[in-house]
């Protein structure tokens, strides 16, 4: 549990706390207006009761529960039972889950439980589980699994005995099963926010979100919901306090958009004292003349513009005409105070810089992107209203050297203009180099049919790098005006310039206390070039085309901190990967974003946010920076006490985004947020959301990586996680024997989640993860928003073969472990980055002739990334269902087609996280058992 | 006397060489007080059209010191096929090819082309300026090579060759660049960058990575033209109170280290047409600060030019180098106010490169003087020469003390080189960079012969000067002139070097040793040191009795030349009062390398009078001259003023020209226009011309040169009929005149 080497990042600077000292709290459960069961209730039941106590059970397979076998049975029909007879892939561990039956569903407890309780024995050798509900009114007790989950037959099948005895893994908490009850719950439903401290439905399920009052959980998802009252208390639990905010994330049209408030000159009405912009929890007084601050109560005079009557229940009049004073999201018009130098921005420039060097004009990657530009352009996003978007567009190429073009409209040819000068690079024009496409559309085709035969016959094969992003943001400098860089990169920059790299890569260090060097960047330059970027609201967004080491450590790091997306497509090949890249790109072009941007985050009193995490810049400790913001792009904030808190007022939170838009406008973007606070830490286990809780695990460890030893980092996350449970089963859970494994019924999935994290290739190197590779993820996690993390660690894997091609609804997804597979059977996995269909040697040749039109298994080609479009209910059925998976993800998801028992299986199966990876990291269960083991070393 | 002055004519025709002594004082002590310095105005290339060039290489002497030309001046043993050298008295066997001949010159063998850079600024007028190029692109050569700067906030060397899509490399007017770095950014340094488009290259024509930036006309004519037509001002903008960007000095960095890339020695011509003066990067003159005005004469004074120093550092480190490779610089400056000629004078000045300075592109002073650049001879060559090298060669008893104008030392040491300097001295071979047929240098001698060493009766020194020369037709060429003097004893001849004196030449010489002093010294200091010189002269060469001014005469080979000091000392060569720097150095600069002729002009300016008493006459340049009735045609060199008599002025105001019976009133008045048209048509630069009257306010023009004979001081002329009093308080010529004889006749001095 040493923590030492964690002091200095902010992240797990919460020091050790004393789980002993506290007192127990077994008698309060919830708060009385809580519909929670009586203690009584918590109560283990009692034949439960009795054979979880059985820590000292005796060795050996206790004989299989007849409850249990039916359950199987029953779900068998539904998924047939499979087995993965081939040799396993590397260790024979594997073959140990292989047996094992599919189906998980029924063995959990009832969608109403508010905790689940796992029991596992104290030693490894003896493990039990039981899980079993103890609350609410479908109390379902017959939906226990039982203990020594070792199905006698199939284990015995599958070759010599177990020495060991393996818990049933369809008895330990099912992240499907989490989903698909909060599914069927809360699905379709509407969710009004109207409630202080409610939890919101999990990110993967689909409801409409009404606000009233409080910002929707699109923008705003926090780790608990119901703040301790006091540090200590939060000290004891070490749940983390943060929430994952994506100021701009997407609205579904049958959502009602965000409202513009316009106070004209005056501006938006602001507390005096601690700035907080007007919102529902201002508290009108003295007949509306005045109104006390929410965050500082501070009672502040109403400008005489803004005078309302109240009325009888002290509210104003004006509350529902209002959107600052009823709703949880809004967005202001910002005065010129707001603006840089106190001028209305000019609205943002898209800057497009091509790589022209050798590698990239032989793969017809220049050609593509002049091709495709042409189109692309013509989606510039604008508003609403506007007739044709205001961004206005600039071209350049580059090799070692830097073209501009001038576009001119009034050019017959458009001019290109040689900086040769990359060691101080600057911008050789400013007229005609940011245009209208629509104004210059003739000349900019003529450009960009002219720059592939430009360069066809070159032979330049070095790189500049640093120059590229300067020679951009020094236009947008230039032009006054914020804007977004889209770079095409595909080689290490090797030329002699600012921002030089050399090829660092050493595998040597990997699992070293030097690894961390590996994700940190080569040079300083390009930390201050993001700052410069920053400062001048210039984002970059980079596609990188790499065939060999490129150091994404160094050149991703400015696209990370201007808020840019970075897109990795190695061994780009033409006719596999044109289509990824290309919906990348339009995607990217088109989506909505708010440029040079600063977020505030305040907080009432007796907390305040400590540290940010995200595609950000801060140069102060309160000061949020972006260069750019999008609807992808999610900031995790963690918050800290700085007194106590008062469960009457809750906590209350209020971000507040100043960006320019699309067309050039200043605007402020608010996000209210109220949460509750108790002194009662089950309160607090209650309101926990695992989603979240990964979110921010993942981004405060991802950082941590750059200055810590990986291995210290996975053993203070294993060591937050099972303090986090010890200290819920101390002092929330009723008292239970100590081999039993009792989890809050919020974090349930919290191990499995955290394990998937743990095994992640950035904390856990792999050989056959490149270093590019790892650098890559690390970057991509530390922008993602709450549903984006939650994919990516727990992949989505959804049976193909048994779909049903009347119905538009997905099919219920599988847990993520070789042993829901089968040789019949057809799946797809999507993370967010990768999607794979992986199809079982005896799949149904009816579905095979469907999907790929080719008459069996053998004749599949794999060398595609599209499937065909076979006119088939089942063609159709499969494309739609990748399109609804791909639908809202910011990266476009290259497909791979698997076939069992093939060579690229092996890529394959690294997503399937439950199962013991083929490298290193634990399977679920393995880790359970440890997190298990540490908890009750925390309890004794 | 006659003879004398047809003699110093003849000379002057057929060799370009004026002397300031005809006969020359055969010792050193006594050449030293001759006061004058033995000097002469040379004008390399005067027109000769008909001297045809010899197509073989000169005979040299044989002495590896020596090395001087077969001349006609040369002793020849036609039976012993001998020839001795009369510098060293070497004797040398002629080569097997000779049977005898007196006069040589040769031809040199061919070298690649010549080109020219062209080179320019975003202003106003831009347009202007694009029509005089795109002129000139018509009137050069089609083989010959051209190139195109543009600048501005940047600095942008266009690529010529490419097809579709214009190019040009960049540069950021703040940095300066290394000739290696400006070489490496534009690909010089390589074989041709693959980045060109495929096409048809004839490796024999393009040999070089140059060529993108440097074309024939003939091959990017229409290139050239869409890429002049589309030029626009700078497209940066220029906030109020600010002056624009302009990187004159990067600019022409770029533009020397392209040259000197490309094509070092090897004649080639930038042209800087600028209409501002450099405002950022190294050799800038002023910030961009409009409230900040440029430097004036007054700042220099005061030490308070803060960017002088650093900016004329800049530009001589250029000017240098650009001699060096045997390239040239114009300077085109045309804006209302300075432009930093102060600075860049010596990339002129140096390199043989034309200076203009004009108003606006869009007037017919820069046009035409653009244009006459581009006159031909008789023979349909350019009136050019580039690389020029100047060799002289003295018999014994002279050495070589210096040379002022359009030209750099080469640093050649050798046994005939004084160690006294007058102007660039130290050397016997000055590079001249361009030139043409009327560049004249100032060459300064000495001479060496002891007093007691004396020659013998009728011995003759003689000079010999070397020029090589590449003609704009691309050969190379020597023309070699001999010249040879008698030499004569000062006790028993004086009578003898006195008739000799070239007064003309003489003023010419001493006023360039005094500008070229002024360049580095105090203005008061070199006014002194002319009076010094004048008051010695003339106690050398005056008749007068010792303390009686009014006994004071000088022989008439004198005559003139106090008259020529008095302007002198007036004019704005040495006066900077009423001038800006930029016009001191501009009106300096051609001081410095016009014929004599036109330096006369320039020190005291002609004035003709036109009237119904008569033809028109040649007037004193005096107060007393400006008369109601008359006429006046004032040239300056700089400026052709017409000035018309109150009554005159009076009579035209009334339209009396217009009248058939006052038709000869027309005829009056359009006598001096004619005239002043001829004037304007052989001028280089081409003249301010000033069309002015009584009263009229440009009138001051002409009473800032006259003479002030009639001021408001002298009362006894107040008010009378004749002349126009000037309002000054300069001394007029007769108080001058009055205070030499003076000095003259004092013994004290």
């Amino acid at each position: 549990m040493s923590q030492q080497g964690y002091v200095a990042t902010p992240p797990y600077s919460q020091p050790q706390p004393g789980i002993g000292l506290s007192p127990p709290h077994y008698g309060h459960y919830g708060d009385p207006s809580h519909t929670a069961s009586p203690t009584g209730m918590m109560k283990p039941a009692g034949p439960l009761g009795v054979t979880a106590t059985g820590g000292m059970l005796p060795p050996g397979p206790p004989p299989p529960g007849p409850h249990q076998f039916g359950q199987n049975g029953a779900h068998a029909a539904g998924h047939p039972q499979q087995r993965f007879p081939g040799p396993p892939p590397v260790n024979n561990v594997a073959s140990s889950y292989a047996p094992y039956q599919p189906s998980a569903q029924s063995s959990y407890p009832s969608p109403m439980s508010t905790s689940s309780v796992t029991q596992l024995g104290s030693q490894l050798s003896a493990m039990q589980i039981n899980s079993y509900a103890n609350s609410g009114p479908q109390m379902a007790g017959a939906q226990l699994s039982y203990p020594g989950g070792f199905p006698g037959g199939p284990a015995q099948l599958a070759g010599p005995p177990q020495p060991q005895k393996k818990l049933d893994p369809d008895s330990i908490p099912s992240p499907i099963q989490v989903i698909e009850n909060d599914r069927a719950s809360r699905g379709g439903q509407v969710y009004a926010t109207n409630t202080r401290g409610q939890i919101p439905p999990l990110v993967t399920t689909d409801c409409i979100i009404q606000d009233q009052g409080n910002a929707s959980p699109r923008f705003i998802r926090c780790t608990t919901y119901c703040f301790p009252c006091t540090s200590d208390m939060a000290k004891q639990a070490q749940i983390p306090l943060a929430a994952v905010i994506k100021p701009f994330a997407t609205i579904p049209s049958n959502e009602s958009p965000l409202y513009l408030v316009n106070h004209g000159e005056s501006g938006p009405v602001r507390c005096n004292r601690c700035k907080a912009y007007m919102c529902p929890f201002m508290q009108f007084i003295e007949g509306g003349r005045r109104y006390q601050c929410g965050f500082c109560n501070c009672v502040n005079d109403v400008p005489p513009f803004y005078f309302q009557h109240l009325d009888h229940i002290g509210r104003r009049l004006d509350h529902y005409e209002k959107p600052e004073l009823s709703l949880g999201s809004y967005e202001y018009v910002a005065t010129l105070d707001y603006c840089r130098k106190n001028k209305p921005p000019n609205p943002p420039a898209f800057i497009f810089m091509i790589d022209v060097s050798y590698s990239n004009i032989k793969n017809g990657l220049v050609k593509l992107i002049c091709e495709e530009l042409k189109t692309m352009l013509e989606k510039l996003p604008k508003e609403e209203q506007e007739e044709m978007s205001a961004i206005r567009v600039g071209f350049i190429t580059y090799n070692k050297v830097l073209h501009f073009f001038n576009v001119k409209s009034n050019l017959a040819q458009p001019q290109m203009m040689v900086v040769t000068d990359v060691g101080e690079v600057f911008v050789p024009l400013l007229d005609g180099f940011l245009v209208n496409y629509q104004e210059s559309q003739s000349v900019i085709h003529n450009l960009l049919d002219q720059i592939p035969d430009m360069f066809a016959d070159s032979n330049e094969n070095e790189t500049v790098f640093a120059p590229v992003i300067q020679a951009g943001m020094e236009a947008l400098k230039a032009a006054d005006c914020p804007g977004k860089l889209f770079i095409f990169h595909s080689s290490l920059p090797t030329a002699e310039a600012p921002g030089k790299l050399k090829n660092r890569d050493d595998k040597k260090l990997v699992n070293t206390d030097k690894e961390k060097i590996l994700f940190q960047p080569q040079t300083n330059v390009y930390d201050s070039l993001a700052k410069d970027c920053v400062a001048h609201g210039c984002s970059v967004t980079l596609f990188l085309f790499p065939s060999q080491y490129v150091d994404v450590a160094s050149l991703g790091l400015v696209p990370q901190l201007t808020g840019g997306t970075l897109y990795k497509y190695n061994n780009f090949q033409m006719h596999l990967d044109r289509q990824q890249f290309l919906n990348d790109l339009r995607n990217d072009i088109e989506k909505k974003i708010g440029f040079d941007a600063i977020m505030r985050v305040r907080t009432s009193t007796g907390f305040r946010a400590t540290d940010f995490f995200g595609g950000i810049l801060m140069n102060n400790t309160t000061d949020v920076e972006m260069a750019a913001i999008d609807c992808d792009k999610a900031v995790t904030v963690e918050f800290k006490h700085d007194d106590k808190l008062s469960e009457d007022t809750g906590a209350l939170i209020q971000c507040a985004v100043l960006y320019t838009t699309i067309s050039g406008q200043r605007r402020l973007r608010i996000h209210n947020l109220g949460l509750n606070c108790s002194s009662q830490l089950a309160d607090l286990y209650k309101s926990c959301e695992t989603d979240a809780l990964i979110n921010f695990f993942a981004k405060s460890a991802f950082k941590a990586v750059l200055h810590q030893p990986l291995k210290v980092i996975r053993e203070i996350l294993v060591n937050q996680t099972a303090h986090m449970l010890a200290c819920y089963r101390k002092n929330c859970a009723s008292p239970s024997a100590a081999s039993q494994l009792i989890l809050p019924d919020s974090m349930k999935v919290l191990p499995v989640y955290m394990n998937c994290l743990l095994k992640n290739c950035v904390l856990l190197s792999r050989p056959e993860i490149s270093t590019d590779e790892r650098a890559y993820q690390r970057q991509l996690v530390m922008t993602m928003g709450v549903a984006d993390s939650q994919l990516f660690f727990y992949p989505q894997l959804l049976p193909i073969h048994t779909l049903d091609v009347k119905s538009t609804m997905l099919p219920a997804a599988v847990r993520c472990s070789e042993s829901r597979l089968s040789e019949e059977g057809i799946f797809l996995l999507a993370n967010g980055l990768h999607m794979f269909l992986w199809l079982g040697v005896s799949s149904p040749p009816e579905l095979i002739q469907g999907i790929f039109n080719v008459p069996s298994f053998a004749h599949i080609n794999t060398d595609m990334t599209l499937l065909p479009e076979v006119g088939n209910p089942y063609s159709q059925q499969l494309r739609m269902i990748m399109g609804i998976i791909q639908q809202k993800r910011p990266y476009s998801m290259k497909l791979t087609i698997v076939k069992q028992r093939e060579q690229p299986e092996m890529v394959f199966r690294q997503f399937l996280v439950e199962d013991k990876g083929l490298y290193g990291g634990s399977s679920y269960v393995d880790f359970l058992c440890c997190v298990h083991k540490e908890i009750c070393q925390l309890l004794n | 006397m006659a003879t004398y002055l047809e003699f110093i004519q003849q000379n002057e025709e057929r060799d370009g060489v004026r002397f300031s002594w005809n006969v020359w004082p055969s010792s050193r002590l006594e050449a030293t007080r001759m006061v004058v310095p033995l000097a002469c105005l040379l004008t390399p290339l005067k027109e000769r059209p008909d001297l045809p060039p010899v197509q073989y290489e000169p005979v040299l002497c044989s002495r590896p010191t020596c090395k001087a030309v077969l001349n006609p001046l040369c002793q020849v043993d036609y039976r012993a096929k001998l020839w001795a050298c009369n510098f060293c008295f070497q004797r040398n066997q002629f080569p097997p090819a000779y049977g005898g001949i007196s006069e040589v010159n040769q031809p040199a063998e061919l070298m690649p082309q010549f080109s020219t850079i062209e080179y320019m600024i975003q202003e106003d007028d831009l347009q202007a300026l694009k029509e005089s190029l795109q002129m000139s692109l018509s009137l050069l050569p089609p083989d010959a090579l051209v190139g195109l700067i543009t600048f501005g906030r940047m600095v942008q060397v266009h690529e010529l060759s490419c097809e579709g899509i214009s190019k040009s490399y960049v540069f950021r007017g703040t940095k300066d660049l290394t000739a290696k770095q400006i070489q490496d950014m534009l690909g010089l340094t390589k074989p041709a960058m693959p980045m060109q488009q495929a096409r048809p290259v004839q490796p024999q024509e393009h040999p070089f990575a140059s060529t993108r930036f440097l074309q024939p006309v003939h091959k990017i004519d229409m290139n050239l033209t869409d890429l002049l037509g589309e030029l626009q001002r700078d497209p940066w903008p220029v906030t109020q109170g600010k002056r624009p960007l302009r990187s004159t000095g990067v600019a022409l960095s770029i533009a020397v280290g392209l040259l000197e890339g490309t094509f070092p020695n090897t004649g080639a011509r930038i042209m800087l047409f600028t209409g501002g003066p450099p405002t950022q990067g190294p050799g800038m003159v002023v910030g961009d600060e409009l409230k900040i005005p440029i430097r004036s004469w007054h700042d220099i004074e005061k030490d308070n030019a803060r960017f002088m120093k650093k900016a004329t550092k800049h530009y001589e480190m250029l000017a240098n180098r650009t001699a060096a490779n045997g390239h040239c610089i114009d300077i085109y400056a045309c804006a209302l106010d300075q432009t930093g000629l102060l600075e860049m004078k010596c990339c002129a000045n140096l390199t043989g490169g034309y200076m203009v300075m004009g108003d606006s592109f869009n007037t017919s002073l820069f046009k035409q003087t653009f244009q006459r650049i581009f006159t031909k001879d008789f023979n349909g060559d350019f009136r050019m020469a580039f690389g020029a090298t100047l060799d002289v060669k003295t018999s014994r008893e002279l050495k070589i003390a210096g040379a002022i104008g359009p030209c750099v030392s080469l640093n050649v040491k050798g046994p005939c080189v004084s160690e006294n300097e007058l102007g660039v001295g130290g050397t016997s071979q000055w590079k001249i960079c361009g030139l043409d047929p009327t560049s004249t240098l100032g060459i300064y001698f000495e001479v060496v012969n002891q007093h007691n060493a004396p020659i013998p009766q009728g011995g003759r020194g003689a000079i010999q000067f070397v020029t090589h020369y590449q003609h704009s037709s691309t050969q190379r060429r020597i023309r070699v002139t001999t010249i040879a003097r008698n030499w004569a004893d000062v006790q028993s001849q004086l009578r003898h070097i006195e008739a000799a004196f070239d007064q003309e030449a003489a003023a010419v010489l001493m006023a360039r040793l005094g500008v070229f002093r002024a360049e580095s010294e105090e203005g008061p200091d070199v006014l002194r040191w002319l009076d010094r010189q004048l008051i010695r002269l003339c106690q050398k060469f005056g008749q007068y009795n010792k303390e009686d001014p009014t006994s004071f005469r000088l022989s008439d080979s004198f005559s003139l030349y106090p008259q020529f000091m008095f302007h002198l000392r007036r004019s704005p060569f040495l006066q900077v009062f009423n001038n800006s720097p930029d016009e001191s150095s501009y009106y300096r600069h051609h001081f410095a390398r016009q014929d004599l002729t036109q330096s006369l002009i320039m020190i005291q300016p002609i004035l003709y009078s036109y009237s119904f008493h008569g033809p028109p006459e040649p007037v004193l340049l005096d107060s007393s001259s400006i008369l109601a009735d008359r006429i006046l045609l004032m040239d300056t060199f700089f400026q052709i003023v017409i000035y018309l008599g109150e009554t005159i002025a009076q009579w035209r105001k009334a339209g009396y020209q217009d009248m058939p019976e006052y038709e000869n009133f027309k005829h009056l008045l359009q006598a001096p226009l004619d005239d002043a048209q001829e004037i304007l048509q052989a001028r280089f630069p081409m003249p301010r011309y000033i069309n002015t009257e009584h009263g009229g306010s440009q009138a001051r023009f002409l009473l800032s040169k006259v003479n002030p004979s009639q001021t408001h001081n002298n009362l006894y002329a107040w008010g009378q009929e004749t002349g126009a009093p000037i309002l000054t308080d300069d001394v007029s010529l007769q108080v001058f005149m009055d205070h030499l004889k003076k000095l003259a006749v004092s013994s004290a001095c």
